[in-house]
This record gives structure tokens, sequence and C-alpha cells, in this order.
């Protein structure tokens, strides 16, 4: 296996707190990314994702633990891994003064790179990220999914080695998603390795080889998406409804169905390798759902397994 | 010049010997500058020129206006002038304060709180010195263009008394440097709407009362030493002393003053922006 562009070792970042003890936000992660991967990190709201991204990033210097990106140290290197980087934030943070075009003429200024270069970059990039007839409109005027691709389009001015995603599709309808996916997808084709952050599912089940779910700043479970949802769930999910009055007396009589039941206010969830099966055991019970689903098993029930049902605040 | 973009061998190379900065400074603040022309030239064409234009009204209704009524005034030498040419001088250093100001306060405020501009750069091969000089240069070649504007207005007035006058440029730079190095750290540390109201407050009586439109000696002797710790004050000597002509080495006092002040608001800008950006 060629050496990882990213290696943490138990890394930690911490906040201090006024008349409290510290916050730590990250609490002792460890993973590689080996070059060309594309790997997530899968979590609830204040997990520690960005927190971490943002140390990779080489803008947050790590509490303690070791980190190494591109075979430097971000405490010290911070410009020279930033070099090498791709960025999309969390939140867009493109230049409202400035035209399309000239976002990523700026951009890729910042760098340091030769005028010709980043013009013919610019290009480039306009038409890979759908964005050419709109090279000379104003930021502000673009559609939502536009501007997260403009953002994409920015973070690969000056052609990173790896592409940090903060939620790169958070907020977008279903078609703006597909299309970003689409681009990512052919990057990662290109042989960029993708770093992303999500708390999509089926994003990491489209874009990850391989994934850590993060809880409250630990790592929870790590593998494929695929070898996630072998070990934590089955390979069917069994949903019934018997209307919220009757589900808790219902599930007292399908205990020992499946792998495992799972009893939530609205529905029970079954885990079984066949949903169809589970589901006919139930009629021969004389229970009659009012409506049933049989579906494959995805990252959600392994997330929700994992970190919780109760909401996070 | 090739700038900072590194190939992995120069990566390497460079892991043996850091920067003299740090991660602070790349040497790449004129990118930052480019942005904020290119920014400047599509959407703040107005403000420019506002900011060209407000000084030269100020002399026309006071100077002029005033004037007639005053006479002649005393310098701080005991030179007699006419009052236009005594406040002309003033202005053209409250005109550098303003424009420093404003690019350096409200412009930045806005970058750092909504546009999150700062966060885009910092996540590049920049680094927090490479932001700062580089917005602070923006501030300082507006302000040279106003200087120039205003200095040519004064010419064609025949308020300018002294070939000196042309020093008054440099002189400029200098105050505008100061204000604008000084405002970004205080803007730096602004986190609402009605901090930043503080500068105004602050920045109007400055105005008024900095031996700007009569003499520091209508004040009694304490008040003046209040005025001297003023950095306005130090702006309007140093630049009435070159337009009128009145050199003396004690003026070099004045430009000290600048130099720390410039010193004091990029050391605290940088530690700043590092704290809120690459913490």
């Amino acid at each position: 296996m060629p050496a990882p562009v990213i290696a943490t070792q138990n890394l930690v970042k911490s906040y201090p707190v006024k008349n409290s003890k510290d916050f730590v936000a990250v609490d002792g992660i460890s993973f590689e990314v080996a070059p060309g991967e594309s790997f997530g990190l899968l979590g609830p709201n204040g997990a520690g994702k960005s927190t971490t991204m943002r140390m990779i990033g080489a803008v947050s210097t790590r509490t303690s633990g070791d980190l190494d990106v591109l075979g430097l140290d971000p405490n010290r290197y911070g410009p020279e891994i930033r070099s090498q980087l791709g960025v999309v934030p969390q939140e867009n943070n493109l230049d409202l003064e400035l035209k399309v075009r000239e976002n990523l003429l700026v951009y890729g200024r910042y760098f340091g790179l030769p005028r010709a270069r980043v013009a013919r970059r610019a290009d480039e990039l306009l038409e890979f990220a759908q964005l050419a007839d709109k090279a000379g409109a104003k930021v502000d005027d673009l559609s939502g999914g536009m501007k997260r691709r403009l953002t994409i389009a920015r973070a690969l001015i000056n052609d990173p080695r790896i592409l940090l995603l903060d939620e790169p599709t958070t907020g977008l309808d279903p078609q703006a998603r597909h299309i970003l996916w689409d681009r990512l997808f052919r990057l990662k084709e290109q042989g960029t390795t993708l770093l992303l952050t999500t708390h999509y599912m089926d994003e990491a089940e489209q874009l990850c080889d391989r994934l850590v779910v993060v809880d409250k700043g630990r790592i929870m479970a790590e593998g494929s998406p695929a070898d996630l949802i072998r070990r934590y769930s089955s390979r069917e999910v069994l949903e019934v409804r018997f209307g919220s009055t009757q589900n808790a007396e219902v599930a007292g009589r399908i205990q020992g169905y499946g792998e495992r039941v799972d009893v939530l206010p609205d529905r029970i969830l079954v885990y079984s390798d066949s949903g169809e099966y589970e589901l006919e055991r139930m009629s021969a019970a004389g229970l009659h759902p009012i409506t049933s689903l049989v579906r494959r098993a995805s990252l959600e029930d392994v997330f929700l397994r994992l970190t919780g049902r109760n909401l996070i605040e | 010049m090739t700038g900072p973009q590194l190939s992995p061998s120069t990566i390497a190379a460079s892991a043996r010997s850091p920067r003299p900065f740090g991660s602070l400074y790349v040497g790449n603040a004129r990118s930052v500058m480019a942005r904020g022309w290119r920014a400047t030239r599509s959407t703040n064409s107005l403000v420019v020129v506002s900011g060209f234009v407000e000084p030269i009204f100020y002399l026309l209704s006071m100077g002029l206006g005033l004037g007639a009524l005053i006479g002649q005034v005393q310098t701080a030498d005991g030179t007699q002038v006419t009052y236009a040419a005594f406040i002309a001088p003033a202005l053209l250093a409250v005109a550098a304060m303003n424009g420093a100001i404003y690019d350096s306060t409200w412009n930045v405020f806005f970058k750092m709180q909504f546009a999150k501009l700062y966060e885009g750069m910092l996540s590049t091969s920049l680094g927090p010195l490479d932001v700062a000089l580089g917005e602070i240069s923006l501030a300082l070649l507006r302000g040279l263009l106003y200087a120039t504007g205003f200095l040519l207005v004064m010419q064609a007035l025949g308020l300018n008394l002294s070939w000196w006058a042309l020093v008054a440029l440099p002189a400029v730079l200098l105050i505008a440097f100061g204000f604008a190095s000084v405002g970004m750290a205080v803007t730096s540390y602004m986190k609402t709407f009605q901090q930043m109201d503080w500068i105004n407050f602050v920045l109007l009586p400055m105005f008024l009362f900095s031996a700007t439109f009569y003499p520091l000696s209508v004040y009694p002797a304490g008040i003046q030493y209040v005025i001297q710790a003023l950095p306005l004050w130090h702006g309007v000597e140093l630049v009435r002393a070159l337009t009128t002509g009145q050199i003396d080495p004690g003026l070099l006092w004045h430009v000290l003053y600048y130099v720390v002040m410039i010193i004091i608001g990029l050391v605290l800008t940088t530690r700043r922006l590092r704290a809120l950006f690459l913490d």
C-alpha cells in the first residue's frame, strides 16, 4: 500500500471554556487515507467532523496527537500543505464582489500561480462545473447548486492533490445533488483524493470507498459502506406500521423476529436477511400491518444503530 | 517572480528551510491587493469618488468661505498664513485618515463577519500577514490617489507655500498606513455593528479638535498635552509643516509616532487573524 496522504493518530482538539472544563470537539481520532481514495467522515451535527477537517486543512492547530498531511506537519507547514489542498467549506464563501470567472482568477492568484495558467484552468473548470455560460454573471444571481459547483471549481484551481469537502450537498435539491455527485465521481476517477464529511447516508454510499462513523468526537466504526452495513445491520429491513397506539403491543409479540427489532413511535423495524420472510411470519401469526415496506439496509441503519436515535442538540 | 505554488519536491525543500515569518507570511500580499482593486473597480467606485470630493468641499466652504472672515492665522512656529492655507494640510491629513479608516474598518468588518472572505483566503497558501498587508496596501493606494488629487487642488488655489509640499505625499501615506493598520487591528476584535459605532465616536472629536481648524495654542496647557497624544494631531502638524515649508528636525517625532502605530497595528492584526481563522 502506498504511503497515506493523510494520517491521524489520537488527534485531539479542545477549546477552553470559561469557568468550566475544556470542550473536547475531537477526542482521539485515528485514521489513514490512501492516495486516490475517497474517504468519508459520517456523523451527526456536532460530532467533530468539521473540526477534524479544519485541522487537516491546516487552518486549525491540534491540541494533541499526531497529524500528517502529504508528509508534512500542518502546525509548521500550513502554507505548503494548503497549496496542495482544495477546500469546499460547509458554507459557501465565494467572493460576492467579483463575477463568476473572476472568483476563479483571483483565487488562483492567492496560490501565487502564474496569471496565464490560472486563466486557462479557470476556463476548463467553468466547463467542468457546467458554468461556462455564467462566466460573467454575478455570484449572487446563481442558484444554490451553481454556487456549490463554483465553490468546487474554485477549490480545484490549484490542481490539488486532496479535495476536502465539508457537507458538499447540504441544502441542495435532488437534481443539484445528483449533478454534484456526478462531478465528484469524475474527480475520483481522475485520481483526486477526496475527503468529505456528510450526514447523508446515500451520499456516503455513493461517494466513499471507506468511511468512519464519528460521534461525540470519537470514531464509532470504520470500513467500506457495504462492510459497515454487513457488520452493523442486516441485509434487509422490514418496516411495518400498525398505528401509533398498536405498535408497542405488537412489538411484544414479534420479539425474536429477524436479527433485531427496533420499535419507534410510528413504526417497527425488523432487521433480517429476508424482509419478505419476516412479513410472512407476521401474517401467519395473525398480525396485519397497515403498511409494510421491505428495503435494502442502508448506512442510515448503521448510523442510527451506532449513534442512537436521540436528537443530538 | 514565481510565487509560493509548490510542487512536491519543493515542499520537501522548504520543509528544510521554513520562511522567516513562519506560516504568517508567504510574500503574496499583492494577490490580496489585486483582489481588492478588482472589487473596487466593479462595485465600489461610488465610494471612491465620494471620498475624493468630500475634503475638497470642506476646503472650499471653510477655507475659502469662512477664511474670508478670519484672514490670517499663526502656525505653531509663529508664521502668519491665510486660513485656507492653514486648514488645507489638516484636511489632507484627515482625508488620509478617513480613507484608511473606511477601508480598514467597515470594509474589513463586513468581509470578516458576513462575506467570510478571509476564511477563503486563509484556506489557500496565504498567511494572515499577507492578508493584512494586502488589505492595508490597497487602503494606502486609495489614500495616495485622494492625496494627489487634493494636493493638485491646493496647488491650483495657491495653498502650497513651499516645494516641501511634494514630501506631503509620502507623509500622507505614512499617516494612512498608521490608521489603516490600527483600524484593522481594532476591527478584528469587533463583533457587532454597535461596537463598530464606537469607531465613529472616537474619530469625530479627533477630527474636530486635533488643531485641525485652529492652532493648538488656543487650548490651556493641560488640554494641549491630551491633544498632542492623539494620532491625528501628529499627522496634521506633519503635513502642515511640509505644505507651509516650516521644516525642522522635530518633525521626525511625528514620523516615529506613526511608525510605532504601524508596527503595533500589524502585530495585533496578524495575531488576531491567526486566532480567528487559524486557531
